[in-house]
């Protein structure tokens, strides 16, 4: 009795996990794939063959764009970290009790707020009668208004911007369990602070910083808005491309492929970042 | 080889914001000796190490090692290595570049690094196993990769923060022997802090009691227990019985004494400088009271008590009875003979007991 008992709990717990993986992943993947592989011949007429994907090969635009995206989001990723890192730092080893708190409070603040909002808050800060063009000009450092939208700065702006908490939670989860005397004994051997960096902090918080990576660099990877709004239309994302196939150009059949392809590319880029910190998923993840 | 010692503290002060943890602590260490800090917990001894560490800038006073005043000079910078409480090797290298990375600091090159990295296990009983991570080793061995990790560096004075403390007992009393035999090895000046008196008293050459941030007595092991300077020393180095007293007489060469309790006891006068009317603590080692079956088998003890046996404590050579003295009712704890004569000795026994007073230290106060 008991036994059939808790048999029907775990599967109604776990009920909403599956109905979420098939529903909503799994199944429109296989559909999305299966439109993905089909070529259009004629009026509603498909044939199966992986012409979109030759498609995206033969076509200079598209696989630039997605070289340009990865890139990006890799440039995005690192300067996460680097700015991530010292704030991490700051909070999990330099700050106790309440100030920790409120410190770790104040970088959550922001993400209260719609991503839309806070990309708003961008434009208004960056574009050419914003605040920083008024005040370049108010104290006579432009002669003119400055226009600091749409080009890749602020797209890498707002990459790193919308996802540093995201690079922050885990370091400072992982910062926080280095034992303060392992610094200590660092500098008690006769390290220098970069060395005890590179050699006692680095190591110990490397499943922090590949997981906090591999959060970010999706992000980025899949992000839509933040390219679109301060990129403007010179952007030039993946996921603009493909948005344009699915709902300008009616194209689903090459949407699904370029969508496959950003899958393809996002686990790849993971799986060698993983290899080359020696990291493994479930060791990163399962934390 | 210079005369000076290794390590001098003259009238060291910490400050914190409420209370005092160090008080114009002064002391000198001389050069390869084994020097203790024993004190109970919160007394300011892990405080006094930091600082001779270099991770806590003294309030006040002077810090010389080797003759140079360390004030003010980092960590990184002091020829001075520090055994932590739980070791603190670095769980994300193995037992080689643990040993080594005090070296790779230095710039040594990769070759000479790891043949010391070599020598230096070899010395401490783990040759070959630098390519181990640290949590295959056990407890021990981890204590002499930490050992390792310091003496490679050859620094001048080597502290360790009750490093035994998460050891179990067997082995922490493996470690005491192996510890010494390590110092008289290196033949480096360690600065050992504890709380456990007996790795004090088995270790050292010379042992400072310390209480409430001040150092109580500075001495040889020998000296601390049979010749405590306070009454603190006396009731926290070794079991003691301990007796609340007043003088109530006094002669040039011995003090009477009436308990509280009731009973009279005679110790010498040189102990302390007490007059008549005057409170005193007594404190008598266990080990200093001798049983006897009769009164007449008791010669040259002038303090004599009777007692029934309460209790018998059986713990191999450390076996105790608790008696209770037929006048006064105060219990008295009293070392079994290791010749086993007494070890019929069973509740509800009436026993002699007598004592020398040279052997019970007397201080003036009431024991509050």
């Amino acid at each position: 009795m008991s036994r059939d008992a808790s048999k029907l709990g775990f599967y109604l717990l776990l009920a909403p996990l599956l109905l979420w993986l098939v529903l909503l992943i799994i199944l429109p993947h296989i559909g999305l794939f299966v439109v993905s592989v089909s070529e259009k011949v004629g009026v509603r007429e498909y044939e199966i063959g992986l012409g979109n994907y030759a498609a995206f090969f033969t076509e200079p635009l598209y696989w630039r764009t997605f070289a340009r995206t990865a890139i990006m989001s890799i440039l995005a990723t690192g300067l996460t970290l680097i700015l991530g890192f010292p704030i991490a730092y700051y909070i999990a080893k330099l700050t106790k009790g309440r100030t920790k708190t409120t410190l770790f409070l104040m970088c959550m603040i922001p993400f209260w707020v719609s991503e839309l909002v806070r990309t708003y808050g961008w434009m208004i800060l960056l574009r050419e009668s914003g605040v920083f063009s008024s005040f370049l000009q108010y104290v006579g450092l432009a002669s003119g208004p400055v226009e600091m939208l749409y080009n890749d700065a602020a797209i890498m702006v707002g990459l790193v911007y919308t996802s540093i908490l995201f690079m922050v939670v885990p370091l400072v989860t992982t910062l926080d369990s280095l034992d303060d005397s392992l610094i200590e004994a660092g500098y008690d051997l006769g390290g220098s602070s970069f060395s005890i960096l590179r050699e006692i902090v680095i190591p110990h918080a490397m499943p922090g910083i590949v997981s906090g990576c591999i959060v970010v660099f999706m992000l980025s990877l899949g992000n839509y808005l933040t390219p679109i709004l301060l990129g403007g239309k010179d952007s030039l994302w993946f996921t603009g491309m493909i948005y344009t196939q699915f709902i300008t150009r009616f194209n689903w059949e090459l949407g699904s492929a370029f969508g496959f392809l950003l899958l393809a590319l996002s686990s790849v880029l993971v799986f060698v970042g993983l290899k080359l910190s020696r990291q493994s998923l479930s060791g990163t993840m399962g934390r | 080889m210079t005369d000076a010692p290794d390590l001098v503290c003259r009238d060291l002060v910490k400050e914190f914001d409420q209370f005092r943890a160090v008080d114009h602590v002064s002391f000198e260490v001389p050069q390869g000796s084994f020097f203790s800090i024993l004190g109970p917990s919160g007394c300011g001894k892990t405080t006094l190490l930091r600082m001779i560490a270099g991770f806590q800038a003294p309030s006040d006073g002077e810090l010389l090692i080797k003759g140079k005043s360390m004030i003010g000079v980092p960590p990184n910078k002091r020829p001075v290595s520090m055994v932590f409480q739980h070791l603190a090797l670095f769980p994300t290298m193995n037992i080689g570049d643990n040993v080594g990375f005090g070296l790779r600091q230095r710039g040594v090159n990769r070759t000479d690094i790891k043949k010391r990295v070599e020598e230096v296990l070899a010395r401490v009983g783990l040759p070959g196993t630098s390519g181990r991570r640290v949590d295959q080793l056990s407890g021990g061995q981890r204590q002499r990769v930490a050992i390792a990790r310091c003496m490679i560096l050859e620094p001048d004075l080597l502290l360790l923060d009750e490093p035994l403390g998460a050891l179990d007992l067997k082995l922490r009393e493996h470690m005491k022997l192996e510890l010494k035999a390590l110092q008289h090895e290196f033949g480096t000046t360690f600065v050992y802090i504890t709380h456990d008196q007996s790795e004090a008293l088995v270790m050292s050459d010379n042992v400072a009691v310390m209480n409430h941030g001040r150092f109580e007595q500075i001495g040889s092991p020998h000296d601390i227990y049979y010749k405590p300077a306070t009454a603190f020393v006396a009731g926290f180095v070794g079991d003691a019985n301990r007796f609340s007293a007043r003088v109530k007489g006094s002669s040039e060469e011995s003090l009477i004494l009436e308990t509280e309790a009731g009973s009279t006891m005679e110790v010498e006068a040189k102990m302390a400088d007490l007059n008549v009317g005057q409170h005193a603590q007594v404190f008598l080692r266990p080990e200093a009271i001798e049983l006897a079956k009769s009164k007449e088998q008791i010669t040259g003890n002038s303090n004599v008590t009777s007692g029934t046996v309460t209790s018998v404590l059986f713990n191999g050579a450390n076996s105790m009875v608790a008696l209770r003295e037929t006048g006064s009712g105060a219990t008295l704890n009293v070392a079994l003979p290791q010749t086993g004569a007494f070890s019929d000795l069973s509740e509800g026994d009436e026993i002699f007991a007598s004592w020398h007073p040279t052997k019970a230290r007397c201080y003036p106060g009431d024991g509050a």
